[in-house]
């Protein structure tokens, strides 16, 4: 079995194991192992890959979301199993549903992965599907009213999403028809990009257009962004990292695919503008929702709507530099953004809700998660020396180069966007003590390693990895 | 291409918008369910039709999938969960019938001028088809946007995909389109599901401003 095969399997056998295992300890442990496991399998992919078969295929391109994907799948299975433990103590979790949750954990992993791997447009949607439907139950789990209602928002604007991605791609399975040949061949995505110059144009801008508005909604971009807060309000922390550090990316990776399909043609539209819109219009709405909020999760939703604003820009912007800053952003923001719902979802555990109101003097009461927030908002937020700074500093200075007014209004949304988390940041992490302080048992080592990571990557970046990104920003043309 | 096949494949296509017109005007549960089922059951023939005419067998099992599951299970089960949850058997809507009706015939003269013109390449067939999907879909989606009920936005779902459907057995040679409709049917089951267990009655018409608010984590 090659390692494309692998981490597929892995999460799907784990996936039926973990829905049948009773005792949710050794099914924490378990789940875990297996996000471990497929993660070790994901970095053996940089080693070497099988060539492209007609449904997987791994390049460039994808190794770097996969191997991104396994590793905060990883992290964000220990940081669950502590959180998971909080939960059952406060009976808001039945062992039952726990049962269920960690089968979903890994069949949304599997999920993930399948569209990532996916050489086939039909493929990649299924697999699309199958994470939306996993996250809304996930979404839904803790069955009070406002979660329901969340899950019942994502899933009907989840659903109209997918549906248009559905009807974008069957208009570019029509317009690769007459140079590919009817079948198969002509939803291959390799197959597509060889021939994507003999293409209907006019077939494939309106099809862009779909896909755009279709997995733009999965992506969380303004004006289709409004099931996201709520999704990640209502849903357990753990969902809410995994959702804002990797399902958006996912949707992301979709659209990065067949912008490529349409770079390679050379009549088509220039699907940039668009994207390079959207993704501003979404930095600079979100900049400004940030204010208003009075629950955490829901405000570094928001600040997950701007971020994936500023990337989707990146890459509209286009060219070497831009796309390079792009998927550095892309890499920064799951890891800093993890990082922050572990911590939140400590705070809200320690605190007992998640208004913001109720918390006060976090670095006072619980030194270590109070500090550790700070350094998430602060990276975050795009401070130096922290590896956000490096790749906002790098999308802003791009642009600069090409659209001036483009890079101000850019600017602008950021900083925006800092003062209203540091405004809310201010009244958490210090001032008098509010709200109650138990002491909280969980284990920080995945917030301050992927803090650990964002730092180290501000200041220094290796050689190798450098290369590759350039490689792969060529590649996205 | 043009004589029969082609008069039968339009007329069915065309029938298919007329009654998503249908159900855009139904202001009470059960005849919108009612309309449905006959939605479906238009689905089916044109999509057998495709079948007959691609010469392509494994579209009637998609063509057998939308008789069975949309046009019988999914309306009995619908009924019976509306009887069951107690639910109103009006539908609130968001705009009246007139300005629905009017925006649905501005919405499918849009697709009418986007999809001729962009496949001008393509098959006389293929074309008249994407174009009648298009307007198909993006009636279910104004379907969905006027009305209040959970319910009601369940069945502009499905209608908008029975667009998709149209449009997937319209592109001659398309694979996989039996297993996106089968995962299409596994998505509407467990919307359905979804509606039972959770009980949600009528979303979206809670009027309670401080219940929305509330539910938006913004109160003071």
């Amino acid at each position: 079995m090659s390692a494309v095969t692998a981490i597929l399997v892995v999460p799907a056998l784990a996936a039926a194991l973990l829905a049948v295992l009773p005792g949710y300890r050794i099914t924490a442990r378990l789940n875990m192992l297996v996000a471990l496991a497929t993660f070790l399998i994901a970095l053996s992919l940089f080693f070497g890959r099988p060539p492209p078969g007609k449904y997987l295929h791994v390049d460039d391109l994808n190794n770097v979301f996969i191997v991104l994907t396994t590793f905060v799948g990883f992290t964000t299975s220990v940081f669950s199993a502590s959180y998971i433990d909080h939960e059952l103590e406060i009976g808001r979790l039945t062992p039952t549903f726990l049962r269920f949750y960690h089968a979903m954990y890994q069949v949304l992993m599997f999920a993930m992965n399948l569209a990532l791997v996916a050489n086939n447009i039909g493929v990649m949607w299924v697999a699309i599907e199958l994470a939306t439907l996993t996250t809304v139950m996930m979404v839904g789990i803790y069955r009070t009213h406002e979660a329901l209602e969340a899950a019942w928002k994502y899933f009907i604007l989840g659903s109209v999403g997918i549906a248009l991605a559905l009807f974008g791609t069957i208009l570019i399975y029509m317009a690769a028809r007459p140079s590919v040949g009817e079948g198969l061949d002509a939803m291959v995505w390799t197959m597509l990009i060889e021939r994507a110059a003999g293409f209907d144009p006019a077939l494939l801008n309106v099809a862009f257009v779909f896909l755009l508005l279709g997995y733009g909604t999965k992506v969380g971009l303004a004006p289709l962004h409004a099931w996201l807060p709520d999704a990640h309000a209502e849903g357990p922390t753990p969902i809410s990292a995994v959702l804002s550090g990797l399902l958006l990316n996912v949707a992301l990776y979709a659209l990065l695919r067949f912008k490529m399909l349409l770079a390679a043609n050379p009549h088509a539209l220039a699907p940039g503008p668009l994207m390079v819109t959207m993704g501003l219009i979404s930095a600079v709405f979100a900049a400004f929702m940030l204010y208003r909020r009075r629950d955490i999760k829901r405000m570094f939703a928001y600040s997950s709507i701007e971020h994936m604003g500023i990337i989707t820009f990146a890459f509209g912007m286009g060219g070497p530099l831009a796309n390079f800053a792009g998927l550095l952003h892309m890499t920064m923001h799951s890891l800093t953004k993890s990082a922050i719902f572990f911590a939140v979802g400590h705070v809200a555990q320690v605190k007992g809700t998640q208004r913001i109101a109720d918390m006060g003097g976090l670095t006072v009461t619980n030194p270590v998660l109070g500090w550790g927030l700070v350094l998430g908002v602060v990276a975050i937020a795009g401070l130096p020396p922290l590896g956000i700074f490096m790749s906002e500093f790098l999308v802003v200075t791009s642009t600069f180069a090409r659209q001036p007014w483009l890079a101000i209004v850019l600017v602008f949304a950021i900083l925006i966007g800092l003062a209203g988390l540091f405004l809310r940041l201010n009244t958490i992490a210090f001032g008098e003590p509010r709200g109650p302080s138990a002491e909280s048992k969980a284990s920080y080592v995945p917030m301050f390693a992927h803090l650990a990571i964002v730092f180290v990557a501000g200041i220094y970046m290796p050689a190798e990895l450098v290369v590759w990104f350039q490689n792969v920003a060529k590649l996205l043309g | 291409m043009r004589g029969i096949t082609f008069d039968i494949a339009h007329l069915l296509a065309g029938s298919l918008v007329l009654v998503s017109f249908l159900q855009l005007y139904q202001d009470r549960l059960y005849a919108l369910l009612n309309m449905f089922a006959l939605h479906a059951v238009v689905l089916a023939l044109s999509v057998a039709w495709q079948a007959y005419v691609q010469g392509a067998p494994h579209l009637y099992l998609t063509a057998m999938i939308a008789l069975v599951f949309k046009a019988i299970v999914i309306p009995v089960v619908l009924h019976r969960i509306i009887v069951r949850l107690g639910i109103h058997r009006e539908i609130e809507k968001v705009v009246g019938v007139g300005t629905a009706m009017l925006l649905g015939m501005g919405l499918v003269a849009l697709s009418m001028v986007v999809m001729l013109r962009v496949t001008e390449g393509a098959g006389a067939l293929a074309r008249e088809d994407l174009a009648f999907a298009l307007s198909v879909v993006l009636l279910g989606l104004l379907m969905m946007v006027t009305r209040r009920n959970a319910v009601g936005q369940v069945v502009g779902f499905m209608s908008l995909e029975n667009g998709l459907v149209l449009a997937a057995t319209g592109a001659k040679g398309m694979p996989l389109v039996v297993e996106i409709s089968i995962a299409f049917s596994i998505l509407i089951a467990f919307i359905v599901i979804g509606i039972f267990l959770f009980r949600i009655r009528e979303r979206f018409d809670t009027v309670d401003l401080q219940a929305l608010d509330r539910f938006r984590g913004e109160r003071q």
